[in-house]
């Protein structure tokens, strides 16, 4: 059998694992913050400060929203790759969906960390 | 040239193309994605007030209000629903749980049903119904 041989620099691969580690990541942070909903957690504005004033999801959100630009980078990139065709367009809207995400973290961590 | 020249579309008619269940369940897919994406700003917003000062959380609760950003909310319930639900799905199929296609049929009509039934439940919750 002939061994096969792998060319590139496997961005795909790394790519298409980090989509779903991510993916994994949100699922799992949805159902914990879906039951602490659920256990009266955002009856009133009180409950809901201390809910994500916390030290557990003052821990965890921020890698909820770490794993969420991360995963709509490569969703959007996908969706950008997908359909436009004209590569000056391309790269434009690649380098502004990433200054927007990595605005939209520190926007996000910035309002739970200041709890 | 032998027969095998049969005539082929030239072009995809996107208004004549019927897509399988899980195709359509692919392509929600992406258009959830793609509408959680843009709606960032605005949750963010939402976050934003809903945590801040007394007088923030009463214009959270006067935006949340207003049966506009109600229609879109629950708008993007479903998309973060449909998107959770058909993630799970891919997730499985990736490592082959389903892959037969009467399976795959199966979840992807599942995956439909229960993102818009819950959406339907948080709605009527959302509204106060129960």
């Amino acid at each position: 059998m002939k061994a096969r041989i792998v060319v590139g620099a496997h961005y795909g691969l790394k790519d298409w694992i980090a989509q779903r580690v991510t993916a994994v990541v949100m699922a799992l942070y949805t159902l914990i913050l879906g039951i602490a909903i659920l256990a009266g957690g955002a009856d009133n504005q009180e409950t809901w400060r201390a809910l994500m004033g916390n030290v557990f999801f003052r821990f965890v959100t921020p890698l909820f929203v770490l794993s969420l630009c991360y995963h709509a980078w490569i969703g959007v990139r996908d969706i950008w790759m997908d359909y436009l065709k004209n590569t000056a367009v391309r790269l434009t809207l690649h380098v502004v969906t990433i200054l927007v995400l990595v605005g939209y973290a520190a926007w996000a961590v910035q309002i739970i960390w200041r709890l | 040239m032998p027969e095998l020249t049969k005539q082929r579309p030239k072009y995809l008619a996107l208004n004549e193309i019927r897509l399988p269940v899980p195709g359509f369940v692919s392509i929600l897919h992406r258009v959830s994605g793609a509408g959680l994406f843009l709606a960032l700003p605005f949750l963010l917003c939402l976050l934003q007030l809903s945590l801040g000062s007394a007088d923030n959380y009463q214009t959270y609760k006067a935006i949340v209000g207003h049966p506009l950003a109600k229609l879109v909310l629950f708008g993007l319930c479903w998309a973060y629903l449909h998107h959770f639900c058909a993630g799970i799905r891919f997730l499985l199929l990736d490592i082959h749980v389903g892959i037969e296609k009467e399976q795959a049929r199966a979840s992807a009509k599942g995956v439909l049903a229960v993102s818009l039934g819950l959406t339907l439940i948080v709605a009527l919750k959302f509204l106060g119904v129960f």
